[in-house]
């Protein structure tokens, strides 16, 4: 209990640090740049305070919960030695925390609105949410798929600079057939895709698997899976773009 | 009194993100492993500090700094505009606010906090947590100034990406190897939470105030700058690093 409060204790300090940068930017231009007196300070106060105690008790939360779980994950998967079953937690993980991910469901819905407004699709409600819907399944399944590579890469040790270089040429060909339209929302798709809970979570899995097993080093070959997941969603929803108009 | 922030409703809303993982998690330790946890208890907590971390970070985000922020965007935009904002130069405030904004949204992001924690152990504290985090976030910083100026003057998106690709390749030859997927991953990692909303609200801003731009083609394209920079820039750091080491080497 007394580890816990001293846990807590640094991780208020470090989000205050973390957070010192955006106060003071926002401030300024509040009262630099647009002269405006702040309104409603009692609620940007208050929700300050809230964003203070959340980040601290996340990062506390990281270090119980989500790091040490995926370490573990890891670890039993690879003393089990099925593929099979690694693979298919690899890739329900990946399409199963981007499906749902509040980000993507945005972002989608702002991409599906804009594609009516510029008349890709029909200008109604039932066409919008398709179109949303099948961008957002899209990039979940291209996220599952990047993660299964990702956790075979570690497995094999493949070099990750070459899978990378090869899809960044891929999105650049992608690039020239895919309709002008959607090439900014799949480029965004690509960063949306990785939320606060499975950054952490992925990463424990990647670091643990690499931990785990010989010749494998937690830095080179732990990280990368990230990296896969914000390329992949990029190439396939040009893809869906090609078959869509 | 008028309540400020629901608790029940955004605590309801952070579960729905968290339990299917945590659920899949479960599922597969119990049915496939088939192996108690180690130390259940305080995984649990560990779970429950995240969720109710989450729930207030989210719901004071929106409390406090997203209606500023987002309103501070259009206000920038609109008024770059309206005081003869014809040429890219009358945007200097727009930029200043990109940069700036872009910065500190990035070192205040939990995702990045995560990572950088977690290569600063896997590294044995040679990759060090702050310095990377700066790293990204200057990468963000010129990604996000970068991307404005694209949606002002309208050149086209992937011309930019383009050139970055190639500038990434080249770095990944001549960058220390253990730093590349690190990297990598720090591209994915910078926008989420805190990055995303204000930033698209920035880009959507400026689409729709620019004359002769579209939201649909110009207002996206922010996020991809901010992914791809960082990427760029913590190779960089770490070039400057090992070229500093040299160097010191050299002299002695």
């Amino acid at each position: 209990m007394y580890l816990i409060m001293k846990a807590l204790g640094g991780a208020l300090l470090g989000a205050c640090r973390d957070l010192a940068p955006i106060v003071l930017v926002i401030s300024l231009f509040q009262i630099l740049v647009l002269r405006q007196p702040f309104p409603e300070l009692v609620s940007v106060l208050t929700g300050l305070g809230l964003v203070i105690i959340g980040l601290a008790f996340f990062v506390v939360g990281l270090d119980m919960g989500l790091f040490p779980l995926g370490e573990t994950l890891a670890e039993e998967f690879a003393r089990k030695g099925s593929l099979f079953w690694l693979l298919l937690f690899a890739f329900a993980l990946g399409f199963g925390t981007t499906v749902a991910e509040p980000v993507l469901i945005a972002v989608t819905r702002e991409g599906a609105r804009a594609a009516a407004e510029a008349g890709l699709i029909d200008n109604l409600p039932a066409a919008i949410h398709r179109y949303a819907l099948q961008v957002r399944l899209t990039v979940a399944l291209s996220v599952g798929i990047a993660i299964v590579l990702g956790v075979l890469r570690i497995l094999r040790g493949w070099p990750l600079p070459i899978l990378i270089v090869g899809g960044y040429v891929l999105v650049m060909i992608m690039t020239l057939f895919a309709p002008a339209e959607i090439v900014g929302l799949a480029y965004d798709l690509g960063g949306v895709t990785t939320s606060t809970v499975t950054v952490p979570l992925v990463t424990a899995i990647g670091v643990g698997l690499a931990r785990s097993i010989r010749g494998r080093d937690p830095l080179t070959d732990g990280f990368g899976l990230i990296a896969l997941a914000s390329l992949t969603p990029m190439i396939f929803v040009m893809i869906l773009g090609l078959f869509l108009h | 009194m008028e309540l400020l922030f629901d608790p029940v409703k955004m605590l309801i809303a952070t579960a729905r993100d968290v339990l299917p993982v945590l659920g899949l998690l479960v599922l597969f330790q119990m049915v496939v492993l088939r192996r108690p946890l180690p130390r259940p208890g305080r995984i649990v907590f560990g779970f429950f500090l995240v969720l109710v971390g989450m729930a207030c970070f989210l719901g004071g985000l929106d409390l406090a700094l997203f209606p500023l922020g987002r309103t501070m965007a259009l206000q920038l935009a609109a008024s770059a505009q309206s005081g003869g904002g014809q040429t890219w130069a009358a945007y200097g405030w727009v930029y200043l606010f990109a940069f700036l904004i872009g910065f500190s949204t990035t070192v205040a992001e939990p995702a990045l906090i995560a990572v950088a924690h977690k290569a600063e152990e896997a590294s044995n504290k040679a990759v060090s947590s702050w310095g990377l985090r700066i790293a990204v976030a200057i990468g963000v910083a010129v990604g996000i100034t970068l991307g404005t100026f694209r949606i002002v003057t309208g050149t086209p998106l992937y011309i930019y990406i383009l050139v970055g690709y190639v500038v990434v390749a080249v770095q990944t030859f001549l960058a220390p190897r253990m730093i590349i997927p690190l990297a990598y991953d720090s591209g994915g990692v910078t926008t989420s939470t805190v990055t995303v909303p204000l930033v698209a609200a920035l880009g959507l801003g400026l689409a729709s105030t620019v004359p002769g731009r579209s939201p649909v083609l110009d207002g996206f394209g922010l996020i991809a700058f901010a992914s791809l920079f960082p990427i760029i820039s913590v190779l960089a750091y770490a070039q400057l690093a090992q070229w500093m080491v040299q160097r010191r080497n050299g002299e002695e």
